[in-house]
């Protein structure tokens, strides 16, 4: 923070004249942002609207930094942003990579994450909201504060709901310390609408409005490929076979949460080829063996046999 | 007193030196961040150097990354106080210190009296000595 606002207050001898060439190539290898795009690319299936955007942004900050060598001086850009999509398209995973993206841009200082919910911000009696809705601001400086299910806030069927002070002095934050924090608002598209439309301060601070789309099911199969992959695991042939039928199966069944269901299944998955292996005890077995989830471990799962949910696991809607 | 310039309280660290900016406020209180030591802002407006708990504004700061956000307290306290002596500690909770590890002013009040001293004459020709603020003649909160 210092430095640069030191040299952006006194006349700086160095700045290049209006002739001199722009490296615009040196600003980038520099920032190392490449590095972040290709691993998001690498890591993240799919999400081709979400990636386009980051890629947007990265270029407005980057362009903004050389302006600023050049003391074309404009206001730090407003970042807070909304992500909405359904339940385990990826809004927590890319809001975490947002930080990253951001500090490697020198747009936040630490780029940490930190994730509230309603609980967190408002509180229970008349007095208590100001003092947490603040204590998590202050955590969340230097990083970005997400907040998931942000429309819960609101409660317009109560008018003396604590939310609506704890809207307040988010609103406050998020005009007057831009340098300081990003705020991301996550929920579904729908209900976020609502929220936006009854509180229109909140609206016109949000930047970026960016939708996270269901995965297909080929994309929700490269998912579940990598997943093991990092975990150590693959699919034998038939195996990957079962899986495909899997997931055809389990898109149509009800708490269907997108990648988050795939990693799921995968553990349940892991969980039976333990007990196979096990039940196998005795005869020899091979490092391969360790890696391999086999046909018969996906489709013992209830999806294929009573064609609906495991359970236990899945009584519950799924959780992160 | 005579020695003290303008009877400016010195306690704590650097407070023989020029008040710090927000700037140098802000450098301190990253040092103390990184050292992993809980950040509480408090005030008073007894300056009496035997007064060592002074009123706590707000909670302490636990698990905070950057200082922005105690700078920010920092202005709403002077905002609240504006003519109290307010401090930045930094307290570090970790077995065998359990201690503050920092302690400085970061606003004062506008004119400073200081202290009066007072000699006591007592048996056997010794002689108590003992201070006294100029200003906590007056009840708490008009003092300066
Ligand atoms: N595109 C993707 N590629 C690989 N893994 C993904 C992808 N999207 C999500 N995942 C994985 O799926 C899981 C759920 O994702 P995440 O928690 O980000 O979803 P979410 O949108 O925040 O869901 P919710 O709305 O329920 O909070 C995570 O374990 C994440 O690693
Ligand atoms: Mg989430």
């Amino acid at each position: 923070m210092g430095e640069t606002d030191i040299q952006a207050e006194k006349p700086d001898l160095t700045a290049p004249g209006d002739d001199a060439p722009v490296d615009l190539d040196a600003e980038f290898q520099d920032s190392h942002i490449q590095e972040i795009l290709d691993k998001l690319d690498r890591e993240l299936v799919g999400l081709k609207p979400v990636k386009t955007r980051i890629r947007e942004i990265a270029a407005l900050l980057l362009i903004d930094r050389l302006r600023r060598k050049f003391e074309l001086v404009s206001e730090t850009p407003t970042l807070h942003m909304c992500f909405t999509g359904n339940p385990g398209t990826g809004k927590t995973t890319v809001a975490m990579r947002m930080g990253e993206i951001l500090k490697r841009l020198g747009y936040v200082r630490e780029g940490h994450l930190v994730t509230v919910t309603r609980d967190d911000l408002v509180g229970q009696y008349i007095g208590h909201t100001a003092p947490k809705t603040k204590e998590v601001i202050k955590k969340a400086m230097g990083g970005v504060l997400f907040i998931d299910e942000a429309y819960y806030l609101y409660k317009p069927e109560n008018e003396r709901d604590y939310g609506a002070e704890s809207i307040e002095i988010l609103l406050q934050v998020m005009e007057n310390n831009r340098d300081d924090l990003v705020v991301i608002l996550a929920g579904y598209k729908d209900k976020m609408d609502r929220f936006f439309q009854s509180n229109p301060g909140m609206r016109s601070r949000v930047a970026h409005h960016i939708d996270f789309p269901d995965y297909s099911p080929g994309e929700l199969m490269d998912i579940g490929e990598l997943m093991l992959e990092e975990q150590k695991y693959q699919f034998s042939k038939a195996g990957a076979e079962a899986f495909r039928e899997y997931i055809s199966l389990r898109v149509t069944l009800e708490h269907f949460a997108n990648a988050r269901s795939i990693r799921n299944a995968l553990d349940r998955a892991r969980l039976r080829q333990a007990n196979r292996l096990f039940a196998k005890r005795g005869s020899p077995l091979k490092k391969a063996d360790l890696m391999t989830i086999e046909s018969e471990d996906i489709r013992a799962s209830r999806v294929f046999v009573e064609g609906r949910l495991d359970a236990k696991l899945n009584e519950a809607p799924e959780q992160p | 007193m005579m020695t003290n310039h303008g009877n400016r309280l010195t306690q704590g660290q650097f407070s023989y030196l020029p008040d710090l900016s927000d700037e140098q406020i802000t450098l301190q209180i990253k040092y103390a961040l990184k050292n992993g030591w809980a950040v509480n802002i408090e005030y008073t407006d007894d300056p009496h150097p035997r007064n060592t708990y002074w009123e706590m504004f707000g909670n302490p700061m636990f698990d905070l990354k950057d200082p922005a956000g105690i700078l920010m307290e920092i202005k709403e306290c002077r905002k609240t106080f504006p003519n109290h002596y307010i401090r930045v500690t930094a307290f570090d909770s970790t077995h065998g210190w359990e201690a503050p590890r920092m302690s400085y002013i970061v606003n004062r009040p506008e004119k400073e009296p200081g202290f009066r001293l007072t000699r006591e004459e007592r048996g056997g020709r010794t002689q108590g000595y003992t201070i006294q603020s100029y200003a906590s003649d007056r009840p708490e909160g008009e003092r300066y």
